[in-house]
């Protein structure tokens, strides 16, 4: 039996980093060391301190080694592995204390965090169910089995006040409820893994790192609502997550814990992996159906709803990753475990993906109510190069932002909506005081945009006429019309658009105008973008006074768009140049500002 | 599989190898000195020694680990146990044939083999 | 007992069946919801978003079109709100629409326009800016397709997809989406089978018949040629709906004097030889069946439906009857012995058809149509372009007189008549079948069980002692289901009517355009086939072979039925071709 377990992190940010290559690098070194049959190393999922990544963890030290290379490897098997002298150098910071190494709990960054849908991942090695069944696995889908009733189950899921995680918050329990007694040859059961929000990665790390919590709590709806057969609709975009789930439900089947008759209950289930295609619409619910089955993914109007009429016409329960990976915690440690974390309408804990100008990026699972400010401050230990928090986005091109004056917010759905903003499936964008709102709200509609499948005249038309407005902004030729017309579109395009991609599109718009409506004004008034982004509103100016023609600038000018002589105040034309902020990046004497 | 017992047998099996996992502040710990001087004194037999015999007497309770040089060279290989709440043991010369006593009398029963700690070696 | 829902619109209190929509329980209370991409039991997506309204119990407006009504549910469809989201929504769609109104051939029936008036939208260019410009495609004989012209609505591709075809779908997304064929291919070289009936759902000129009419222009003023005319079974009960009148009134008289007047030298009726094509047809099958020849036997007077089985199942071809249509077989007379008969040579003669079918364009250009060495027809224009024809000419239709057609190549039966509506193909077969195998003249005439607007029809028919299975198929999707049962052997029919239309002619993809707001609540297609079957139980000879004109051709010129001399003038070879070039 290994006396040492070596975990290296195999999600899809450590993978393209070269975990991999350190596994390899590892078993070969303990091969040569001759240690291989007392040091195990395993692929886990991600522990969510992506920034420092490529991870290794040693147990039973616990020492986390950060931002590993593969040429770290030889040394942390000879030092620590073999002659037990923990590599501090290669340690993450935070951890290193006098006589021990602190425990990761202690951190800052984990220090807050309850990790209940990642409760597995970088713990077990995702490729071997045996693991995911020795912290409990399958233990829920037995426990319903062979002691609930459907209707149970389907009670337990709603008292524990789980919301779909995905972005909506449907109470889980409830959608179960309403599929349940609608009568079909034959019902189903979706998982949405079409996680489709630029920056978020919380549904690719719990399908890379524990793709079994999802079979399971399929399984378990299943059992629910009376759905043999599920599928697992996954972006193709993520392979990885792909691999592991293909890999995992072989291993269910293997051990008769996916197909008939599973745990003597005479009830059958078994599921199906399916790919994307690169469409952000099909996350949305309906258009995830049509794609599956095998049309253009484009939404339905609802009612009906999925719980009545969904995949193939038949009664759906459709759930995000997410929500799944809380199922069978809730079942085993049994719903009041679960309400007993969160807030009053807002059970539970929630995965965020911390992104943009933050220390500590990388995934984070904290109790409902806890404060955006705590996330920044603690958890995302505050913002680097000393910058000064403006706001953080939620929700993707579907949110809004959380300016600075409310740091103070407890995170939870209905606090989000008050504000203007929504959970959405976890992103959460940080920005500081460099990053320009309109410039935000500008990116989020290209995005919107660009993924938007054309079906109705409001978000098809609509969106691009909204950017096409934002673009005349940032570019300079705004007028104070404009913002009145962006804000009337930006309503009609909420009020008129057939499903949730247009309905929410304009919130990054509506957002930002609320809380930074000086900063619209001043690109719309005054033609100026006061965090300096939007280049057509920016000039680059040499102050002649504190110039002293050293021609630094001149040379590094990729246009020309500087002239001046050695030991003369230089210039530059403005007509030619493309702010590509070079020349102040050379310039010694801070002579060269902004305007 | 087909019954809630079959789940936890294979549950329990592999709880047991994986049981170093994460964060266990309330475990008996056993450190092995492993630095040059354990290792050439014998150090490995005996941590694997422990490994194995803690495995066979599923100890729930024990984490196995190592260390570098604990500083009395002569006595390697030397085995510290540190229970929480108990003064530190210290086994110095520690031999393979001599793990399953301690894992016995001391681990089990919680009695510590008197012979065999650094006090009784150094007379 | 169906469970009814109780609900107010505007404030009228009405009770309709559960499921119904909005838009249905509004039309209950005497209130209509514009709406543009709806089109019942084809299309029905809710996308345009023009039929929004403002309902208790939904967030946001809500599309009535689609969505359900529920008890107690209010629904309000003029508030402020409704109107300027309409109005935003038709700005949107103006901003990527080309704006020809003043000489688009749908200017004054085009749906969009109509609810631009209605609107009252001024400002067309409100929100000018990205407006992807679209190639107009005119590869098709029968069809010319502007992008530039679309509202991305779907309702083509609901009608195509109907038609089992699907050869034209959204391609690419967001404000790029346009209506195209797989790889953006003409749609000349895809299995496309020119049924028109995009054309006959479409609100604007996205999509549109090819118009010939300056080809007609141009013959008619040419003094050198003799210009003839012959005119479908259909056409008389719908041309009529081109100037305002009611759907289903048979115009035939005037239709023969606005065609008199518009200056062809003769004016004749494809009635003649539909009687023609039955005793021919008749013929075959009695064949066939008496020699052992390839049963079912299928009709072929459908060009739509000919091309369908060229490219679908061209191993199947022997099944149809080697037949021409009955236009072709006017157009063979006419250059043969007409011409003859006249004295004129016909390379003068320039044939035009009046046609409910855009498949007709393609078909006068098929091989093995041209009996006197030249095309048999030379040009086809739909019932739409004949309408415009007479308006341009300011011909005042709706009070002409009656006028009658020109003789040898007019007198018809009732038989021919109700060859316009599914099932009267089979029907007048079967009234001669019945007589030709009997050697009686039998009382039986009407064979109701082939009648109806069923897209597929099985009947079984006691014959002179045989049992003769038929069956009526109408619509490429039903034809599709008969191919596959004849494909793997199920199939037991011994005569089937297959036409490419769902309804037969009278939904022709040429027919006249009724929109939305009609067609959503109106039954067109019952109206205008009653007044076919209506014309028929009036007439005084019903059955094709009675017809003392086709007697007369037969006995002057072609001898028997079947003879060698129909064959070489009336008969035809398919040729299978490939869907994709």
């Amino acid at each position: 039996m290994a006396r040492s377990h070596v975990l290296v992190c195999g999600g899809t940010g450590c993978t393209s980093s070269n975990s991999g290559l350190i596994l390899e690098a590892f078993n070969k070194e303990l091969e040569k060391q001759g240690l291989a049959d007392e040091v195990k190393v395993v692929t886990t999922g991600c522990f969510g301190l992506c920034a420092l990544g490529p991870v290794v963890i040693v147990y039973p030290e616990g020492s986390f080694y950060s931002s590993v290379k593969v040429e770290d490897v030889p040394e942390i098997v000879s030092e620590h592995l073999l002659k037990g002298r923990i590599v501090t150098r290669l340690l993450y910071q935070e951890t290193v204390a006098e006589d021990q190494i602190k425990s990761l709990n202690e951190t800052d960054f984990y220090k807050k965090q309850v990790r209940v849908a990642l409760r597995n991942c970088g713990i077990i090695n995702p490729e071997r169910i045996d693991e995911y069944i020795a912290y409990d696995g399958y233990q829920a889908l037995a426990k319903c089995l062979t002691e609930y009733t459907p209707e149970q189950v389907i009670q337990i899921v709603t008292d524990s006040g789980l919301r779909g995680r995905g972005g909506g918050g449907f109470p889980t329990g409830r959608k179960w409820a309403l599929t349940a007694p609608n009568n079909a040859p034959q019902k189903y059961v979706v998982c949405n893994a079409d996680e489709g929000d630029p920056g978020a990665f919380m549904d690719r790390s719990i399908l890379e790192g524990d793709p079994h919590s999802v079979i399971e709590a399929m399984a378990i709806a299943g059992y629910a609502v009376g759905a043999t057969k599920g599928y697992i609709y996954v972006r193709a975009e993520y392979p990885i997550a792909v691999k592991r789930l293909q890999i995992a439900i072989e291993q269910a089947r293997e051990y008769g814990l996916l197909g008939k008759n599973l745990f003597n209950s005479g009830f059958d289930f078994d599921l199906e992996v399916r790919l994307g295609a690169g469409a952000f619409v099909c996350g949305e619910e309906t258009a995830l159906m049509t794609s599956i089955e095998g049309n253009r993914g484009e939404p339905r109007p609802r009612p009906p709803y999925p719980a009545r009429k969904g995949l193939f016409g038949m009664p759906t329960v459709e759930n995000n990753v997410e929500t799944f990976a809380n199922v069978p915690p809730i079942i085993l440690n049994g719903p009041e475990w679960f309400s007993s974390m969160g807030t009053e309408k807002s059970k539970g804990t929630k995965v965020f993906a911390l992104g943009g100008k933050i220390k500590h990026t990388g995934l984070v699972e904290i109790p409902m109510g806890t404060t955006l400010r705590e996330i920044i401050e603690e958890i995302g230990g505050g913002i680097p190069n000393g910058k000064r928090f403006k706001a953080a986005q939620t929700g993707g091109p579907s949110g809004g932002c959380i300016p600075a004056e409310l740091i103070d917010t407890p995170i939870d759905y209905d606090n989000l909506i008050s504000i203007g903003c929504m959970m959405g499936s976890g992103g959460l964008i940080v920005m500081d005081e460099d990053t320009c709102m309109v410039d935000i709200a500008k990116f989020f509609l290209e995005f919107t945009v660009d993924e938007s499948c054309g079906k109705c005249t409001p978000c098809r038309v609509g969106t691009k006429r909204l950017h096409e407005k934002l673009e005349k902004i940032t570019s300079g030729n705004g007028t104070m019309q404009d913002l009145d017309e962006l804000e009337q579109l930006c309503y009609y395009i909420k009020e008129n658009s057939l499903c949730g991609l247009g309905q929410t599109a304009p919130n990054p718009v509506l957002s930002t105008l609320r809380f930074f409506k000086d900063e619209y004004i001043a690109h719309v008034r005054d033609k100026k973008c006061p965090a300096h982004v939007c280049k057509s509103l920016m000039s680059y100016e040499i102050i002649a006074d504190k110039c002293r023609g050293c021609t630094a600038c001149k040379r590094a000018c990729p246009v020309n768009a500087i002239s001046g002589e050695v030991k003369q105040p230089h210039v530059i034309d403005k007509s030619v140049c493309i702010k590509c902020g070079a020349c102040i990046q050379k310039c010694k004497f801070d002579a060269i500002v902004i305007k | 599989m087909k019954t809630l017992a079959e789940l936890q047998a294979i549950r329990d099996k592999a709880r047991m190898q994986m049981k170093m996992r994460g964060d266990n502040r309330e475990a008996v710990r056993v450190v092995v000195g492993m630095a040059t001087c354990g290792i050439s004194a014998g150090a490995r037999p005996v941590l694997n020694a422990f490994v194995n015999e803690i495995e066979k007497r599923h100890l729930e309770n024990v984490v196995v680990t190592q260390t570098g040089c604990i500083g009395m060279c002569q006595f390697e290989p030397i085995v510290e146990v540190m229970a929480p709440g108990k003064e530190k043991v210290t086994y110095a010369k520690v031999t393979a044939d001599k793990v399953a006593r301690i894992v016995a009398e001391h681990l089990v029963n919680g009695n510590p083999v008197m012979e065999y700690t650094i006090g009784n070696v150094m007379k | 007992m169906e469970k009814m829902v109780n609900c107010k619109i505007n404030g009228i209190a009405v009770s309709v069946p559960e499921g119904s929509t909005i838009l249905e329980a509004a039309r209950a209370a005497g209130v209509d919801i514009p709406t543009l991409c709806y089109l019942k039991e084809i299309n029905e997506i809710g996308a345009c978003r023009i039929c929004v309204v403002e309902a208790t119990g939904a967030r946001g407006l809500v599309a009535a079109c689609v969505y359900p009504v529920a008890e107690g549910m209010e629904v309000k469809t003029n508030t402020p709100k409704v109107h300027q989201s309409r109005r935003i929504t038709l700005e949107l769609i103006l901003s990527t629409h080309d704006k020809d109104c003043l000489s688009c051939v749908r200017s004054q029936d085009c749906e969009l326009q109509k609810l631009c008036r209605d609107y009252g939208i001024e400002d067309t260019d409100k929100f000018k800016g990205y407006n992807p410009q679209y190639e107009i495609d005119t590869s098709a004989p029968h069809l010319v397709r502007d992008n530039n012209k679309c509202i991305l609505c779907r309702r083509c591709v609901a009608a195509c997809e109907q038609q089992f075809v699907s050869v034209i779908g959204a391609n690419d997304r967001g404000i790029d989406t346009h209506i195209g064929t797989p790889f953006d291919k003409p749609i000349n070289d895809v299995p496309c089978i020119s049924c028109g009936q995009c054309t006959v759902v479409c609100p604007t000129a996205a999509l549109v018949e090819k118009d010939d009419t300056d080809k007609v222009w141009a013959a008619l003023s040419d003094p050198s040629k003799h210009v003839v005319v012959q005119t479908a079974p259909s056409i008389r009960v719908t041309l009529g709906e081109c100037f305002g009148m009611p759907i289903g009134t048979n115009v035939e008289g005037k239709m023969v004097s606005a065609l008199r007047r518009l200056g062809f030298d003769k004016v004749f009726d494809t009635d003649f030889s539909a009687d023609m094509t039955i005793v021919e047809e008749a013929t075959e099958f009695i064949d066939r069946v008496k020699n052992n020849g390839v049963l079912p036997m299928i009709t072929s007077c459908s060009p739509g439906w000919v091309k369908f089985a060229e490219m679908y199942y061209p191993e199947l071809l022997d099944n149809l009857s080697t037949c021409k249509s009955p236009q072709q077989m006017m157009g063979a007379i006419i250059k043969t012995y007409y011409a003859q008969k006249n004295g004129i040579d016909p390379k003068d003669i320039v044939s035009v058809s009046v046609m409910p079918c855009t498949a007709k364009k393609f078909e006068v250009g098929r091989e093995y149509e041209s009996a006197a060495g030249v095309p048999d027809v030379d040009i086809s224009i739909t019932t739409r372009e004949l309408g415009r024809m007479i308006m341009r000419a300011g011909i005042d239709f709706v009070n002409l007189p009656d006028e009658e057609f020109d003789n040898p190549l007019s007198d018809d039966t009732g038989a021919a008549v109700i060859f316009g509506a599914t099932g009267g193909v089979m029907e007048a077969a079967l009234r001669t079948a019945n007589d030709l195998l009997t050697g009686k003249d039998n009382e039986t005439v009407d064979f109701k069980e082939v009648r109806g607007p069923e897209g597929l029809k099985e009947a079984v028919y006691n014959i002179a002692g045989m049992e003769v299975k038929v069956a009526v198929a109408s619509g490429a999707k039903n034809a599709d289901y008969v191919m596959s049962r004849i494909k793997d052997g199920t199939a037991d029919w011994h005569f089937v009517e297959i036409m490419g239309c769902p309804g037969g002619c009278i939904n022709g993809g040429g027919q006249p355009l009724q929109p939305a707001s009609v067609r959503n609540f109106v039954d067109v297609k019952a109206l205008r086939a009653k007044a076919l079957y209506d014309q028929d139980a009036s007439m005084p000879i019903r059955k094709s072979h009675k017809s003392p004109a086709i007697q007369k051709i037969y006995r002057e010129f072609l001898g028997e039925y079947g003879s060698h001399k129909a064959h070489e003038l009336l008969h035809t070879k398919y040729v299978g071709r490939p869907k994709y070039q």
